[in-house]
């Protein structure tokens, strides 16, 4: 009687702690996947925001590199037509075409950087360098918000499959595992100089 | 001890409490990566890791940064190191933005201005909510125009002293005016409820170690409040009633089993503090506030 009586402020506190432990964290590391993909989007949005500035002043000194200038007003346009959502985190389909797009963005932009280089005049340019620098800036922002997405991500998924969140989400929450960004597509390949 | 009757199930109290700070630690360690270049404690506004700045001026850009922050509220911090070894500056710059927290929690105003000397390399990272008055272009710019020429110079006294007089005048304006108040409250990532339990465990087994009464009259008013304030208030007045018992039993039982598990080894309760051990030093320096980064900012070289 007396070992039954001694058990139940310990269930007690088992089930307190587990119970608040597994659910609300599950809930949070959610929140904070869907958070994080926000930031992520908003940063390639200032991206696609910067192009046609970008497009403008090089077309200014570079006029015959219409090629090149063509392909990132085309990435930027493919990018400008995804109809994406917050909701994307639960689509790896959607989120794999997303990356598509803005890989094709991203290669295409070092491309131009690339043929920029012959410019020198452009170079000097106050305005290239302005905008120089927010694209710099604005990549390094791509990149703490992936970062960032994919820890989020990894905390999640580590939630919901461990001990107690693995059964409160078998029971209760049924959310699925969320896919982490990948590598940019191209970028496993180091670039090739050609002289 | 006075454990007599407890004496035959001892053992398997152990074993619970063992288990449950098992468990307890399993989910508190974090899964960390390994990192190329660790991140150092900070000292205060100005830390000159790598030795460039004259003890004089380190001295005059702290006091200037701290009235800055006292005045303005947004913190301003410079880190020089030797070498980034390998890293690359965006990532070392995040990473102790992270770490250190410059900025106000909620405001998110801190600057971080990194300087690797070997490498020759300059960062301004800008907190979020600085981001609109000191944007990339503009801390790009007082990086190529303000601290680079002085930097090939050699003159990093000088080039320091106007490259952070720029820092301040372009963050002019913005959050003014709200210093002051913010002095000696830290925040904490621990929820208040999880803390007033906790709290009120350790309360309840201090004052039952101490007297078996006192336990159990702390254990039954404090479970059935605890209910009442915070973790669930919606219970009725009856529930809460049938409450005290198990709490008063709590009470008096806690005691025991907190003592079986301190006295295996004495683990670090209170452990957690600053790991910089600043304070005394460098004259009212409070620490950072826990401002967030998105990775703003721009980095260039000399």
């Amino acid at each position: 009687m007396k070992r039954i009586v001694l058990f139940i402020p310990v269930l007690m506190l088992l089930s307190i702690v587990l119970a608040g432990c597994g659910y609300n964290t599950i809930q949070q590391n959610d929140e904070a996947v869907i958070a994080a993909w926000g930031n992520i989007e908003a940063a390639y949005q200032r991206r696609a925001d910067l192009i046609p500035n970008l497009v403008e002043v090089v077309k200014g000194y570079a006029s015959h590199e219409k090629e090149t200038l063509m392909a990132v007003t085309e990435a930027r346009a493919k990018v400008g037509k995804l109809q994406i959502g917050s909701d994307v985190v639960n689509n790896p389909e959607a989120l794999s075409k997303f990356q598509a797009a803005q890989g094709g963005l991203s290669s295409a932009l070092s491309r131009l950087m690339v043929v920029v280089e012959r410019y020198p005049d452009l170079k000097a340019n106050q305005n290239f360098l302005d905008l120089q620098h927010q694209l710099e800036g604005t990549e390094n922002r791509i990149n703490v918000a992936r970062v960032r997405y994919n820890d989020a991500v990894r905390v999640f998924n580590t939630s919901i499959r461990t001990f107690p969140g693995n059964l409160t989400n078998k029971l209760l929450l049924q959310l699925p595992r969320r896919e982490p960004f990948k590598a940019e597509a191209g970028s496993e390949v180091a670039p090739k100089v050609k002289f | 001890m006075h454990l007599t009757s407890f004496t035959k199930y001892n053992h398997g109290w152990r074993v619970v409490a063992g288990l449950l700070v098992s468990i307890a630690f399993t989910f508190a360690i974090n899964i960390s990566i390994t990192l190329a270049l660790e991140v150092p404690h900070y000292k205060g506004y100005v830390n000159d890791y790598a030795d460039i700045i004259s003890p004089q001026m380190e001295a005059r850009l702290e006091r200037a940064l701290q009235s800055f922050d006292l005045t303005d509220s947004t913190q301003v911090a410079v880190l020089t190191i030797n070498s980034l070894e390998g890293d690359s500056i965006e990532e070392f710059s995040i990473r102790t933005v992270d770490k250190w927290k410059v900025g106000q929690k909620g405001k998110d105003n801190g600057v971080l201005l990194l300087v690797a000397q070997k490498d020759r390399k300059i960062r301004i990272e800008v907190g979020r909510g600085l981001e609109p008055v000191l944007t990339d272009l503009l801390s790009g710019r007082i990086i190529d125009t303000v601290l680079t020429p002085y930097f090939k110079a050699g003159k990093f006294n000088e080039g320091l002293e106007a490259g952070i007089t720029a820092i301040i005048q372009a963050t002019r304006g913005e959050f003014k005016a709200t210093g002051g108040s913010r002095r000696g409250q830290r925040h904490d990532e621990a929820s208040p409820l999880l803390k007033f339990f906790f709290f009120g465990i350790v309360l309840v087994a201090f004052l039952g170690s101490n007297s078996k009464t006192l336990g159990i009259v702390a254990g039954g008013l404090l479970f059935p409040l605890a209910f009442l304030f915070g973790l669930l208030p919606s219970f009725g007045f009856l529930i809460l009633l049938l409450l005290i018992p198990v709490g008063a039993l709590g009470g008096w039982l806690l005691p025991l089993f907190i003592a079986g598990f301190l006295m295996r080894g004495g683990t670090g309760y209170y452990g957690r503090g600053m790991g910089g051990g600043f304070g005394g030093s460098s004259g009212g320096f409070g620490g950072f506030g826990g401002g967030g980064f998105g990775g703003g900012g721009a980095s260039g070289g000399w």
